[in-house]
């Protein structure tokens, strides 16, 4: 049915819809409207969960992990600054193989302190084992939740998933919003059975040390799995469709105009709609261009990210993360699908914008297009303010 | 597509507005997009909220630059900022009355209009919070909006005595707009 949410609530209504044995969360902005709403549904008795208050992320990670090794589905989320103080144990959450599933409401990082969105966070995230969904909208955040955990608790899989959405754009942004129905998801979704659990009556042990004799074995397995699920998620996507009816495609990428475009911008999340406006405007002045979503940034799909852009002349990668001293995040997986490859586009230029919250506009979007010319931008931030960079540097 | 900007205190209840002018949309089959941003993040920095309106699924996320439309929760915050800035050239603003006030200068297509919706409040609600007498106002001066939309958000929204107040403030504020129309 469509009703009228905050982001935050659809999303604690859907993780509601998956039944969750065991919430833990240590509140932050902009994640805290979800767990309030998670430990109300709780309290009143509308959700049968453990909600297991701890005093920092690192403890609810480990609450979660506990949980999952137990062989109870679990949920978590957090932002910015929790989601780096849960980093060791979201790697061990991944190397146990326990399918969790959590929202990141993509936030900033400090230092200075900035409670705005950007995807610093997740992006900085990106090696520890988990797969990354980022949603445009907050329907596509309400069905990512449901397809992460059929997809995170199959037995082919066994890996957990971060779906991210962009902090107050979404979280806090309140817009139409189809909420699937409780029988359909318990359809979509079995219930949780672990291949191995801590079980005092057949007790076995988790996470021991690996040395350098099997170490190496465990993370080619998740390697291989990864691998997998370039075809595995497609196929959740699928399932997703004919249970629900909405359809992501591969729900690894979404193509918005790319066919014939000659100029094609790609980025993640909320930013995928306000470029699709400036898509549109640019169309009907009958310029060739178009946008292509990455959903799926881990698994990143190569293949896909190569068939769609082979032929495109220029391509601009929108990053909202920066790699202090390198590429930009996004922009480096664009660049690798097409090396050594038969067919690239001319130019790749890279662009960085929306850091800290500074707003993306259409005007912002538009100079992106602008810039995407013959000479190649090796990497270019959008919308600075050089009065500030001259008091920086007090010229 | 139609854009409101809302300027107020964090804490004045402007998230709440943007949401009931959001959902009062919604309930008339349209696509609204309501959303919050602040500024420094505590109580009474200046901030906005912003509803967009239009007839397909809002797209657009960036911040609202260009009202169709623009209400004042709190008329302080014009004193060394134009909360009118970048209003279109036949928008329509909605201010809070207060005492010596400044009221920025419009265009010629422009309307302002001035509801005493603190005092509104304190006779319904029995606190200076003006954001649904503010709504009323709105939904009488540009005709985007029925009352009785209005209320169903506001009985949905509130319950028990605050129903009661709130739903008394946005029919107060619709009709000071009214009578002075006609007045006109």
């Amino acid at each position: 049915m469509k009703e009228f949410l905050e982001g935050s609530r659809a999303v604690a209504e859907a993780v509601k819809l998956c039944k969750p044995g065991v919430i833990s969360a240590y509140p932050i902005t902009p994640q805290t409207h979800i767990v309030e709403e998670l430990a109300q549904m709780v309290a009143d008795g509308e959700l049968k969960s453990q909600f297991i208050n701890v005093e920092s992320e690192h403890s609810a990670a480990s609450v979660v992990l506990g949980a999952l090794a137990c062989g109870v589905r679990a949920f978590t989320a957090t932002s910015s600054q929790g989601l780096f103080y849960m980093a060791e144990v979201l790697f061990n959450i991944a190397g146990l193989r326990l399918p969790l599933v959590m929202t990141c409401t993509n936030r900033s990082i400090s230092a200075p302190i900035n409670i705005w969105n950007d995807q610093q966070d997740s992006v900085s995230l990106r090696d520890c084992g988990f797969i990354q969904l980022y949603a445009e909208n907050n329907q596509e955040a309400v069905d990512f939740h449901l397809m992460a955990y059929r997809i995170s608790e199959d037995k082919s899989i066994m890996l957990p998933t971060m779906v991210c959405m962009d902090g107050f754009i979404l979280t806090h942004g309140m817009e139409s919003v189809d909420m699937p129905e409780q029988e359909k998801v318990d359809k979509f979704i079995a219930s949780y059975k672990a291949l191995y659990k801590l079980d005092t009556a057949n007790p076995i042990s988790m996470g021991l040390l690996a040395d350098p004799d099997y170490y190496l074995e465990t993370r080619f397995a998740i390697q291989e799995t990864f691998k997998d699920l370039l075809k595995f998620i497609p196929k959740v996507s699928e399932e997703f469709k004919s249970n629900f009816g909405r359809d992501y495609k591969d729900c690894l990428v979404e193509e918005y105009y790319t066919k014939d475009a000659e100029k094609i911008i790609v980025a993640m999340g909320s930013v995928c709609g306000t470029i699709k406006e400036v898509v549109d405007e640019l169309r009907a002045k009958g310029k060739k261009v178009g946008l292509l979503k990455i959903i799926s940034f881990r698994p990143f799909p190569y293949s896909r990210v190569y068939e769609i852009l082979k032929d495109a002349p220029r391509v601009a990668v929108l990053d909202k993360a920066v790699s202090l001293g390198a590429y930009a995040p996004l922009a480096v997986e664009i660049k690798a699908a097409f090396f050594g490859k038969k067919k690239s586009p001319k130019v790749i230029s890279s662009f960085i914008a929306g850091l800290g919250g500074r707003d993306i506009t259409l005007d912002s979007v538009r100079e992106v297009f602008r810039k995407l010319t013959q000479r190649e931008v090796s990497l270019e931030f959008i919308d600075l303010k050089p009065e500030l960079l001259r008091e920086e540097y007090g010229e | 597509m139609k854009e409101i900007r809302i300027h107020a205190r964090a804490g004045q209840g402007a998230i709440t507005t943007a949401s009931l002018l959001g959902y009062a949309y919604f309930l008339e089959g349209k696509y609204a997009y309501a959303f919050p941003h602040f500024g420094a993040a505590r109580m009474g920095a200046p901030m906005n909220a912003f509803v967009r309106i239009d007839a397909k699924p809002v797209r657009l996320r960036s911040q609202i630059y260009e009202p169709d439309y623009v209400i004042v929760v709190d008329p302080t915050l014009m004193r060394g900022f134009n909360c009118f800035s970048g209003l279109k050239e036949e928008g329509v603003a909605i201010l809070n009355e207060k005492e010596g006030a400044q009221t920025p200068k419009i265009k010629a297509k422009q309307k302002v209009f001035v509801v005493p919706a603190n005092e509104i409040a304190l006779k319904t609600i029995g606190r200076p919070l003006g954001n649904t007498a503010l709504i009323g106002a709105f939904a009488a001066a540009t005709d985007e909006l029925k009352l009785d939309i209005l209320l169903e958000v506001v009985k949905k929204r509130f319950s028990g005595k605050a129903q009661q107040g709130n739903i008394e403030a946005v029919q107060q504020g619709y009709e000071y707009i009214k009578k002075a129309l006609t007045k006109e």
